[in-house]
């Protein structure tokens, strides 16, 4: 039996339909992301495995005992808010402390688990600080040694980096991470961050209008979209109109030009259809995969450069597709007007 | 949560209660002047007696004075201290606070001590009551006309007019003070609101305003103090009600209150 | 603009040393404060240790030592306190019912509208509102005596301690109201969703976070509060006629005629207003500074 059981969960408010039939069960030690954008549903449903929203209908289920109608106060779940939500006017060790001291813990003890806590976090020497006199990045940290103090049987986090700056983000993620594997407690994140789902979980959860688009490993979920939205959601894609000549042999034309797909269409010759191909997988140097690789030329249009990648526009005739190619000083990017073939296999080739 | 909101509506109806009943044994007592019915005789007789037309005429021109001067006073001060000398903050502050710690009673007392003999000598002057308004309603005063300087970006401001050529009379008059109309309104509106029923430094420096006609007619007659009590709270009701329909949306509220 | 002014500085007068010219902008506010607020003020306090004949004396604050007159600021004191207290606790019940209790939207706004009203409408009007509604011949009283209750046989008296105070209390818990609801409003949900979720009760939350949070601004409303009674003087004289011996009242008696029979015991009882409230100033700041340490 699996750690944490959702089963047949609804929410509604009124009217509002905010979670609908959520199923997911998640094991010991998994960490698992809510993936999604805002208004989908993933926070609704981390706040009903929290105690702070009761489900419609449905249950929840923590190590086998049923949670649902059970107050936050009695769940033994930890929880990191987006907005730290550290209590202000008490010192770091206070706030780590406060649910042991509410569960009446002696001093010796409590004291002993906020040191512990605090090596955790590599925060020892800001335990007499107040909230104000810290960073975001630090103010989160000492908020996730709060939700851990209390030993709790499942980790939750709402959104806990969106309120940082990028690098503390990915810097903390990381951190988030390595504790949550020492530690080895069964986590649920939510997130609106495709990148930060896909390199912390262990598996992914996406999300839309209260229900479940697909759940699966990072790696599932990102080279192989099992619905439209789950591929336009997780990664960049260039998508393009494309008209079905043989559906037998997988045979398309984007604007007047031919292109194959790896696997039989399901729609019949002259039907259009959007196929969606990962910029990652356009090459300028024809570099077959095992299954022949497509050929599209166009006109380069724009060239952005971001650092360490420049970004590449070429026109076909309607239709427009982008690649990123590696910055490297000594190599001249495309100019823009210029005359320009991309290749890529044709197992890249995503029909959606 | 089902306690918790009869508690919530338990608190809230007894302050109704409290705000209420007071208003309605007034309103109730001002229409009883005929015996046995219903009548406007009390207001009748307030709003015909001329020594309530003289004592409201006369407060309200002090408080159009007052205002006057405090506006005079307290927009290029606040202005010039957002601008050019943030360093007098703190002290502009705490002398705009200071009638907080000297209460009415006291300052009447020492205006008196100083204004009744050479070398100056003002208790003969209503110049001397309109100064006194004008010391009480520096803290409102104040307080709205730096919540509005607070809520636009006066060095910008500045700036912009000056790059245009224009002078420091023009920016405060075209610039400064129409953008700070709606604190001005609620300064206004909040001073007028005090000053026209205000009972210590009229009474005490011995002036025919409205607050010691007031209380002079609650010590011998009945009835029409009652009417006079609902008029005032129907004016300060006004006053406050003018107040927020012009700050709607900002955070204007209106503390104060001569006691 | 600033820079440019300083560049030029130097060409002009090199050696006279730095004036801040922009001073002279509150130049007219200063002097006004200083002729009508400052002066006056300070003129107490040089007469309130100078005898008939202008000399120094200590004698006027000696006398402020007398039964009948620290009976008086007894009195003053007890009545700004019961007020500030009772005010602060109803007005802070009754925000707090409009900001987290639960009720309708407008309700609130509803409140701060006669809030805001009802902390301005003071002096003789409200004086005579309550002689309507609880003088001998009021409203309530009349009401309450045809129900069996004779109120002023039962000992209570609008012109006495506990009617001033009932009185008072019509513009203090409105402006308590119209301050702490803004703070309660800072009580962000997720401390009391992250007391929760530590396993913490309601009685946590309010005990260990909520009620700290709410510490500062409900000790320096307190004290406003406090002051606010403390220095009135129209509600009082209005509604007692100078039968209660508030220290405002002896005051404004003695300005109208010498009841004291002493000008400068008079300014020793106007300083001793002024040192109080000075007092309650310093113990807030003490103990904000105490109750506010996690404050930036």
């Amino acid at each position: 039996m699996a750690f944490l059981e959702i089963n047949n969960v609804n929410k509604r408010f009124g009217q509002f339909v905010a979670v609908e039939d959520f199923n997911l069960k998640v094991e010991r030690g998994e960490f698992v992301s809510f993936l999604g954008p805002s208004g989908c549903g993933k926070t609704t449903t981390l706040r009903m495995v929290a105690g702070f929203e009761m489900p419609t209908e449905g249950e929840i289920l923590i190590s086998g005992a049923d949670v649902t109608h059970k107050p936050p106060n009695q769940r033994n779940v930890g929880m990191v808010f987006q907005s730290y939500a550290l209590f202000p006017n008490m010192t770091v060790a206070d706030n780590i402390g406060f649910g042991l001291k509410v569960a009446r813990k002696g001093k010796d003890e409590i004291a002993k688990v906020v040191d512990e806590m605090l090596a955790l976090i590599h925060m020892e020497s800001f335990r007499q600080r107040y909230p104000y006199q810290m960073s975001g990045g630090q103010q989160q940290r000492v908020a996730l040694a709060r939700a851990l103090a209390i030993h709790p049987q499942v980790l939750l986090l709402d959104e806990p980096l969106s309120a940082l700056d990028a690098k503390i983000r990915v810097e903390l993620r990381t951190e988030i991470r390595a504790i949550q594997q020492k530690l080895g407690i069964t986590t649920i994140y939510v997130t609106h961050d495709q990148e930060e789902a896909l390199s912390l979980s262990d598996r992914i959860v996406v999300m839309k209008d209260g229900h479940i688009e697909q759940v699966g490993s990072p790696f599932q979920i990102y080279n192989f979209p099992e619905t439209p939205f789950v591929a336009s959601f997780v990664g960049t894609l260039n998508v393009v109109d494309a008209v079905v000549r043989d559906p037998q042999s997988g045979a398309l034309t984007v604007d007047g030009q031919e292109i194959q797909t790896a696997q039989p269409l399901s729609v019949s010759a002259g039907q259009t259809v959007r196929i969606a191909v990962r910029p990652e997988m356009l090459r300028m140097t024809a570099n077959s995969g095992s299954g022949g690789t497509n050929e599209l030329s166009g006109t380069v249009d724009t060239v952005t450069f971001l650092g360490s990648i420049v970004r590449v526009q070429v026109r076909l005739e309607k239709s427009k597709l982008f690649f990123d190619m590696f910055n490297n000083p000594h190599l001249v990017p495309p100019q823009v007007g210029e005359k320009l073939t991309v290749y890529f296999p044709r197992e890249a080739c995503l029909v959606v | 949560m089902k306690r918790s909101r009869f508690w919530s509506w338990l608190w809230i109806g007894l302050g109704i209660l409290y705000f209420f009943i007071p208003l309605l044994a007034t309103l109730n007592f001002s229409l009883r002047m005929k015996k046995d019915v219903i009548s406007l005789m009390a207001y009748e007789k307030v709003l015909a007696d001329p020594g309530f037309v003289k004592s409201f005429t006369f407060s309200a021109e002090m408080a159009f004075f007052t205002i006057l001067a405090s506006m005079i006073l307290i927009v290029p001060t606040a202005y010039w201290v957002h601008l050019r000398l943030p360093q007098a903050k703190p002290i502009v502050e705490f002398i705009t606070l200071l009638p907080f710690v000297i209460p009415a009673i006291v300052l009447v007392f020492g205006l008196i001590r100083i204004f009744s003999r050479p070398p100056f000598v003002l208790t003969a002057s209503p110049a001397l009551l309109v100064a006194g308004y004008v010391v009480l309603s520096f803290p409102y005063m104040y307080r709205a006309v730096d919540n509005g300087l607070r809520a636009m970006d006066v060095r910008s401001l500045t700036e912009a007019a000056q790059s245009l050529g224009a002078g420091w009379g023009t920016i405060l008059l075209k610039v400064i003070f129409p953008n700070l109309k709606v604190a001005l309104l609620s300064g206004t509106f909040l001073t007028f609101a005090i000053v026209i029923g205000e009972l210590t430094l009229a009474s005490l420096l011995a002036w025919p305003a409205l607050g010691p006609y007031m209380a002079l007619l609650g010590q011998n007659r009945a009835y029409e103090p009652a009417a006079l009590a609902i008029m005032s709270f129907a004016l300060t009701w006004g006053m406050i009600g003018l107040i927020q329909v012009f700050t709607r949306g900002t955070s204007g509220t209106a503390l104060g209150g001569m006691k | 603009m600033k820079s440019k002014q300083q560049g030029d500085a130097p060409l002009a007068r090199p050696s006279l040393p730095k004036i801040n010219w922009n001073w002279l902008g509150v130049m007219p506010f200063f002097l006004f404060a200083l002729l009508f607020l400052i002066l006056p003020a300070s003129s107490l306090f040089v007469g309130s240790f100078q005898d008939n004949q202008g000399q120094f004396t200590f004698n006027n604050i000696k006398n402020l030592f007398t039964p009948y007159i620290l009976n008086s600021y007894k009195l003053t004191i007890q009545v700004s306190l019961v007020t500030a207290v009772g005010g602060a606790l109803f007005g802070f019940l009754m925000a707090y019912a409009v900001t987290l209790g639960g009720l309708p939207r407008w309700l609130r706004t509803a409140l701060t509208t006669f809030s805001g009203v009802a902390s301005n409408f003071a002096g003789v009007p409200l004086a005579f509102a309550f002689i309507s509604t609880l003088g001998r011949v009021g409203l309530v009283t009349v009401i309450l005596k045809s129900l069996g209750i004779n109120i002023y046989q039962q000992g209570f008296n609008l012109y006495s301690f506990w009617g001033l105070c009932l009185t008072y209390m019509y513009f203090q818990f409105p402006l308590m109201v119209l301050i702490i609801s803004p703070s309660l409003d800072g009580l962000r949900r997720e401390w009391r969703e992250a007391c929760e979720n530590l396993g913490g009760s309601s009685w946590h939350y309010w005990r260990h976070v909520a009620l700290p949070i709410l510490t500062p601004a409900l000790i320096s409303t307190t004290i406003l509060l406090f002051g606010n009674s403390f220095g009135a003087y129209a509600t009082a004289y209005a509604l007692t006629g100078g039968s209660l011996n508030l220290v405002p009242i002896i005051i404004g008696a003695q300005i109208r005629g010498d009841v004291l029979h002493d000008t400068g015991l008079g300014y020793a009882l106007a300083l001793g207003m002024v040192v109080i409230m000075g007092a309650s100033i310093l113990g807030y700041t003490v103990l904000q500074n105490r109750a506010s340490r996690w404050l930036r």
